[in-house]
């Protein structure tokens, strides 16, 4: 929300997007020093300009809160700087390039974001990285093993022909690999309730139902 | 007639990317010192920009740069403009910043001084008609938007006494901007034993494409590069060249993958050249991207209907005669001609013998209209259908025998016109649907109750045109051997871009392995073809692919004739050689031809060309010459008719009167798709489709405050897209699988009418449940399920729209 915008009162204001970061504006800080630090370490850093609070020397760094994290992701760990309010979702897909993480609404609504954390099913655009630290973090990158085999949710998806767009399907395969590794033998209410806080606009519900029916026998 | 591919399932090349997380999307492409721009929107309705005082904002480090309406190229009124300073709509954008991150961008925005002059709006048609009533722009009130030429605007205005019907309920029927009629009306309704004479609501409701319409631009070698989100690939280049103020020669676009569209990515659309406008000025790449709550102001809606409907019947159920008036809620811009298609959508599916159209399009300060998903269309069935039952009931005829004594046959005609169709097998589509829903038996169930949930039992039927002709193919035949298919059509997510180039494989009798679908870049040498939309792909490219690959087989013909003798009907294919009738062993692999073909040059790899392919053909093929033998073509096919695809869906659900609460038991849609080309494909486009109706039919509309003009369903979880938990557990689907003579393997498109049929079916089935109670609007939410079941008035009036 903002104030600035309605000039004489008769109109109020609509609900702009402004993005959990913006709204925390104040907590920004200079971060020349950590990129570089982190490019002389060799951490990749996996786009040249960084979405939010790119350096900006003359605001005062932020008080107390570790800047470097150590985060476990898809099994490995990376070394990434994270502002104090930045979201997973944000970490991953600007800092870490994993860009299946996609982001739908950017609001807890959707669920294109999902990913596992310690094998839990969370929106990623309603975390904060800082809250994750020292807890495993998997994202549709980590479901496929070294060889190329395919997680069998996925392998799932492809024989059952599960995404149409594609865009909420990483999503929706990690919704499925949660509940699979909580109930590997799910009834197909079960799954449909477990997916539920995944939405999907091409409406291929019964698809993905059909997909992840066969992954759990195919376990 | 049985093919090697057509007909069967196959791995979409794409589908690996979409399960690993390696497909990408518009904002998944990363280019070194990338800048971030976000917008600045209207707060207002509709103003007018007094002045802009961006000073602060400028002088804030980290900003790069801003963009107004006077750095764009203004586009001619009624059409949407890139940037504007007349906001003609909440959320329309004014201005962008970029700035090194968005934050940046964001303060920035914060910082810009705007001084706006409100303007009146209007968010209800009939109040814009009104004598007196405020206009949504200050041009007028009116927009032509039907396809038939440039669009336009003016102002009308209807005389009061026009309005005296919605004393009664009804649709005043002022002057409309069109109209058309054929036969003898009056004596249609003359002589009928039953009139039914009903106005009703259908709402706006927006898109909600999963992927935010974000884009990145930026420009090299004197070519500006777009990574954009839309339907389609080809189709949207002169459109964005246009926005951009560049030739298409200069325009790279790539839509690799696109996180749907439903209409509302079909080609370009202005907001989307923002990134390379900006990325001009300030010198680096430029990312913007598209929250959510902007979806909903500026990405795109469907129009809405305030309708009438008066429709006479004999005793015996055949329809005498229909009169059909749309008012159509066409945002502040150019819109989307939905309004003639009701017209179409009448006369295809119930064949009156006499019938009039007329309707009127006007300007609300709402988002603006683009197609959705059966537009106009889908409206209609929704409103319609269930007005059939009701004569159905009055009349005593069963639904189906209803349906089926009016359905279109063989000879089925068209709109205006009464053109004739390519072909039409919906008859065959309800009787098998009948047959395997049980419909003799499940109607019984009709009303049935248990406790306070009780049964309801429908068919529908919906009706969407399904091709155009008249694009280009190209296919390669390579050195190695490989079918190289170029398909320009783009990437919805219904794999059709790779269903129909197995049509060129098929004609060329190749394995499936050794093809290569290139798409999705501008980069990879692509024909003209028409966008991703209007149901056409099946039989646009069905064509186009087929004429390509003929191109290929003859020239693969004579390069055998000429090294191996005798004339190139000499000459047969099989097993990726050509070789000769009479001695087979004698011939040619492909790999060997395509090597010949560059070696012969001239038309055989592409240095000669046609002279009748488009000139982004006529490029690409260029582009290619020398790399085998290149099979280029016009589609230049007969066509004698109107291409069409047909649905018949059937629903049992459970509704329960005291909360309104309903549980769909069983839906089954039978699609009248001509050859099927990928099963798999077909089922969840049915599904998906349906699932999409459901939510029309009972969840998604628009929410707008008349009094301020701002809207309320600016989120999905106001809007309400459909979830796993509204829908059935199971869907059933199933084809009529008869060929369409006027494409090349018989396939022709069906995306639309599975929506259509889908709100149909479920509103009629609610109807069915209460009663045949005929709700004169879509969507029917609880409320007023539980209203009509308690016999209570509803809390919106008859004709008002945007109604929570």
């Amino acid at each position: 929300m903002t104030d600035k915008d309605s000039k004489d009162g008769i109109y109020p204001e609509p609900q702009f997007d402004r993005g959990p970061i913006a709204d925390i504006a104040s907590a920004r800080a200079s971060r020349r020093q950590f990129i570089k630090g982190v490019i002389a370490s060799g951490v990749v850093a996996s786009s040249a300009g960084l979405m939010y609070g790119c350096s900006r020397e003359e605001v005062a760094a932020s008080g107390g809160v570790e800047r470097m994290l150590r985060l476990t992701i898809n099994g490995e760990t990376r070394t990434v700087d994270v502002l104090p309010n930045e979201t997973l979702a944000m970490t991953l897909r600007y800092k870490l390039n994993l860009t299946g993480t996609k982001l739908g609404c950017d609001r807890g609504e959707c669920g294109a974001c999902t990913v596992l954390i310690d094998d839990v099913s969370t929106y990623s655009c309603s975390t904060l990285t800082h809250m994750v630290r020292g807890r495993s973090i998997t994202t549709i990158e980590g479901l496929e093993s070294a060889d190329g085999t395919l997680h069998p949710v996925q392998q799932a998806m492809i024989d059952e022909l599960g995404p149409q767009c594609g865009f909420c399907t990483p999503g929706q395969i990690l919704s499925a690999v949660a509940l699979l590794k909580s109930n590997p033998s799910p009834t197909r209410d079960e799954v449909r309730h477990a997916l539920s806080g995944n939405l999907c606009r091409c409406g291929a519900y019964d698809h993905y139902l059909n997909s992840v029916m066969r992954a759990a026998e195919m376990a | 007639m049985a093919y090697k591919l057509i007909g069967s399932n196959f791995v979409p090349p794409d589908i690996r990317g979409k399960v690993t997380g390696s497909a990408k999307y518009a904002e998944d492409f990363r280019v070194d010192n990338m800048a971030y721009c976000r917008l600045l929107l209207s707060p207002i309705p509709h103003a007018r920009v007094r002045s802009i005082d961006t000073s602060r904002a400028e002088a804030m480090p980290g900003v790069l740069g801003i963009l107004t309406a006077e750095d764009v190229p203004a586009q001619p009124a009624p059409a949407d403009p890139i940037l504007t300073n007349e906001p003609m709509f909440i959320g329309q954008p004014i201005l962008a910043v970029a700035a090194v991150d968005e934050t940046t961008a964001h303060d920035a925005i914060d910082a810009i001084e705007i001084d706006y002059e409100p303007l009146p709006f209007c968010v209800d048609p009939l109040e814009s008609l009104f004598p007196g009533g405020d206009d949504a722009r200050t041009d007028g009130n009116v927009v032509d938007n039907r396809l038939t030429g440039p669009p336009s605007i003016r102002q009308m205005k209807w005389g009061a006494a026009d309005f005296a019907a919605v004393n009664e309920g009804q649709l005043p029927t002022g002057e409309p901007a069109a109209e058309w009629s054929y036969g003898d009306i009056d004596a249609g309704f003359e002589n009928a034993a039953l009139v039914l004479d009903e106005s009703f609501v259908t709402a706006g409701m927006s898109h909600h494409s999963m992927e935010p319409r974000s884009a990145m631009a930026y420009w090299q070698n004197g070519k500006c590069f777009v990574f954009g989100s839309t339907q389609s690939q080809s189709f949207v280049i002169p459109d964005l060249a246009n926005y951009i103020g560049i030739t298409p020669q200069e325009l790279v676009y790539v839509a690799e993958t696109c996180g749907g569209g439903f209409g509302s990515k079909g080609s370009a659309y202005p907001v989307m050249s923002i990134p390379a406008h900006m990325s001009k000025k300030i010198g680096q790449p430029v990312m913007m991207r598209i929250s959510r709550a902007e979806e909903y102001y500026l990405g795109f809606a469907r129009t809405g209907f305030q309708g009438r409907i008066r429709l006479g019947f004999a005793a015996d159920g055949r329809i005498t005669a229909a009169d059909v008036y749309i008012v159509q809620e066409n945002g502040a811009t150019v819109g989307f001609p939905d309004w003639p298609s009701a017209g179409e959508t009448v006369s295809i599916l119930y064949q009156p013998p006499a019938m009039r159209w007329r309707g009127i399009a006007v300007q609300t300060n709402t988002p603006p209209r683009s197609a959705q998903r059966g537009p106009g269309h889908n409206q209609t069935v929704s409103a319609v259908e269930p007005l059939i039952d009701k004569a159905a009931r009055a009349l005593g005829i069963d639904r189906y025998e209803m349906r089926r004594i009016n359905a279109p046959g063989r000879e089925a005609r068209f709109g205006e016109n009464q053109a004739p169709v390519t072909s039409c097998y919906l008859q065959e589509a309800m009787a098998k649907g009948a047959a395997a829903f049980d419909w003799e038996n499940k109607r019984a169930l009709s009303g049935q109750r248990n406790g306070s949930k009780v049964t309801g039992v429908a068919v529908s039927q919906a009706f969407h045109p399904a091709g155009f002709a008249g694009f280009d193919g190209i296919v390669r035949l390579t050195p190695q051997g490989q079918l190289h298919v170029h398909t320009g059509i783009g990437n919805l997510g219904t794999y059709s871009h790779t269903g129909t180039s197995r049509i060129a494989a098929e004609v060329l009798n190749c394995d499936w392995e050794n093809c290569v679908v290139e798409r999705g870049d501008t980069r990879k040498n692509l024909p003209w073809n028409i966008g991703q939309f209007g149901s056409n792909t099946s039989f646009t490219m069905a064509r186009t692919n087929y004429v390509a690959a003929m191109d290929a087989l003859s020239k693969l013909k004579e390069i055998a004739s000429i090294d191996l003798g005798g004339e190139p009907d000499d000459y047969d294919i099989g097993e990726h050689r050509v070789f000769a009738k009479a001695d087979p062993a004698r011939g040619l692999t492909y790999a060997e031809a395509a090597q010949r073909a560059i070696e012969l040059g001239g038309k055989f790899d592409g240095h000669e060309l046609p002279d009748d392919i488009n000139p982004m053909t006529r490029e690409s093929a260029t582009a290619l010459a020398g790399t085998g033998i290149i099979g280029v073509a016009r589609d230049n096919l007969p066509i004698t008719g109107q291409p069409a695809a047909f649905v018949a869906g059937f629903i049992q659900i459970e509704l329960d009167i005291e909360t309104g609460k309903f549980d769909i038991i069983d839906y089954l849609a039978v699609a009248d798709c001509g050859t099927v080309i990928h099963p798999q494909g077909l089922a969840t486009q049915i599904k998906g489709g349906g699932v999409m109706g459901f939510g029309m039919a009972t969840l998604e509309r628009h929410i707008y405050d008349p009094q301020n003009g701002l809207p309320g369903t600016v989120g999905l979880y106001q809007a309400k897209p459909a979830s796993y938990l509204d829908v059935p557990e199971t869907m059933r689907t199933d084809a009529v699988d008869e060929p369409d003579p006027q494409s090349p393997l018989g396939t022709k498109g069906i995306g639309e009418p599975v929506m259509g049929a889908g709100s149909a079916a479920l509103i009629c089935a609610i109807s069915d449940a209460l009663g045949g109670h005929y709700f004169n609007r879509v969507p029917i939410t609880t409320d007023q399920i539980v209203n009509a079941a308690a016999g209570r008035d509803q809390s919106h009036g008859p004709l008002q729209v945007n109604t929570a």
